[in-house]
């Protein structure tokens, strides 16, 4: 496999950074009962994940180890101030929903993890690939609960209706602890797929393991 | 702008209780769940996150107000922050390993981690945004620190007796039950929220 399928990979299932390192779940978590919110933070994690990722590889060799952290730090804010001008300036409606979840991103472990983990040991493409994975990785996961709890909160898909008439809300969707439920129940698909897809591998003929992404776990 | 008519007291018991920052703004879950394993360690890393919260609060709230608003540099307040957190910890831990070498030995290796603890830079983005005086930035930040330090607490204790437990299914031990866990807990800190609803 070459490395940057192998990045991929990792970022999107192997290594996802929900259901393998349980990073980063703090910030985005709590816009997740709805769609458009959370991919908005999803597209803006993504973009401060590669971009800080890239700077941080091309800076890796003039950074003193002992000030790494806080270069670190700065860095990856300067990205996610970026993302919230952009949002200030053309989205101001949803901008002022994500109140302070965007600048958030900044301690979204996800950045300095992978600043900490790939970015200082690898090359700046590669560490630009690294940061869209895992964003990406990242971002499907909290897609799909965010799809499962505005379809069920709500009744709506991107705010539009789904449901007739009859539709009861379920209440506990639009609030906190449904995505601490999903996010469990997500972990335990994706464990469950993988335990099978390690049994086919040792059995006699293996199966190549599916990179398909499992279905969202459903309440 | 005026701060928001929100008493000293409601605001502290919602901070814990009601908005508690973990529980319903799901600030600070990467090293919630990571060290809730030890119980030892939950109660050092909630006491330090509770100190450091409450002193960020009060220096940020001054560096808001007598910096970055009248130099109308809101665009950088980000970046301000953070070097004003990893400030302040780095400050505590020099201070407490100076007069405390038996608390540095506690808390020493958390310190570091407070510094991009999603609740600390939370807090004070919340205190921005909702305007609240000084008083009531304190007050706000030591009460979410305390509703953080509780959470852990009883998170941990809940785990000492659930990883003994076999019944767990394979595919959820671990992570995926102390995530259930929290759901519960976020649940039934949600029955406190008929006392004090502070937004």
């Amino acid at each position: 496999m070459s490395p940057a399928r192998k990045v991929l990979r990792e970022g999107l299932w192997s290594n996802n950074p929900i259901f393998v390192q349980v990073l980063g779940i703090c910030s985005t978590l709590a816009v997740t009962n709805n769609l458009s919110n959370t991919l908005v933070m999803v597209l803006g994690v993504t973009f401060a994940t590669a971009m800080g990722s890239w700077t941080l590889s091309l800076l890796k060799d003039l950074i003193p180890r002992k000030v790494r952290m806080i270069v670190q730090v700065l860095v990856l804010s300067f990205y996610v101030i970026i993302v919230d001008i952009l949002l200030k300036a053309y989205q101001p409606a949803i901008s002022k929903q994500l109140g302070p979840y965007v600048g958030l991103i900044i301690t979204n472990c996800i950045l300095m993890g992978r600043a900490e983990a790939f970015a200082a040991a690898n090359k700046p493409g590669l560490s630009f690939l690294d940061g869209v994975a895992n964003g990406l990785g990242y971002g499907w996961v909290l897609i799909s609960i965010a799809f499962v709890r505005e379809l069920l909160g709500f009744g709506t898909f991107f705010g539009l209706k789904v449901f007739g008439e009859g539709f009861t809300p379920w209440t506990i969707m639009v609030m906190a602890p449904s995505a601490f439920f999903l996010v469990a129940l997500a972990l335990w698909a994706a464990n469950i797929l993988k335990a099978k897809a390690e049994a086919a591998a040792k059995a006699p003929k293996p199966k190549a393991p599916g990179a398909a992404s499992p279905a969202p776990a459903k309440q | 702008m005026n701060a928001p008519n929100v008493g000293i007291l409601p605001l502290f018991l919602a901070s814990i209780l009601t908005s508690n920052i973990l529980l319903a703004n799901f600030l600070g879950t990467c090293s919630f769940i990571s060290i809730s394993k030890d119980f030892k360690s939950s109660m050092g890393l909630g006491l330090a996150v509770t100190m450091v919260i409450g002193i960020c609060a009060a220096i940020c709230w001054a560096v808001l107000n007598f910096l970055i608003r009248p130099l109308a540099i809101e665009y950088l307040s980000f970046i301000i922050f953070i070097i004003v957190i990893a400030g302040v910890v780095q400050m505590l831990e020099m201070i407490i390993d100076r007069f405390s070498p038996s608390l540095y030995m506690a808390l020493g290796i958390f310190l570091p981690l407070i510094t991009v603890n999603c609740a600390v830079l939370g807090v004070i983005l919340f205190l921005q945004i909702r305007n609240y005086n000084f008083l009531q930035s304190v007050i706000f930040g030591f009460g979410s620190g305390a509703g953080w330090w509780l959470a852990i607490m009883l998170l941990a204790a809940i785990r000492t007796k659930l990883d003994k437990n076999n019944a767990v299914p394979a595919g959820l031990k671990g992570t995926g039950i102390t995530l259930i866990t929290i759901g519960f807990m976020a649940m039934a800190f949600i029955g406190f929220s008929g006392m004090i609803a502070v937004q």
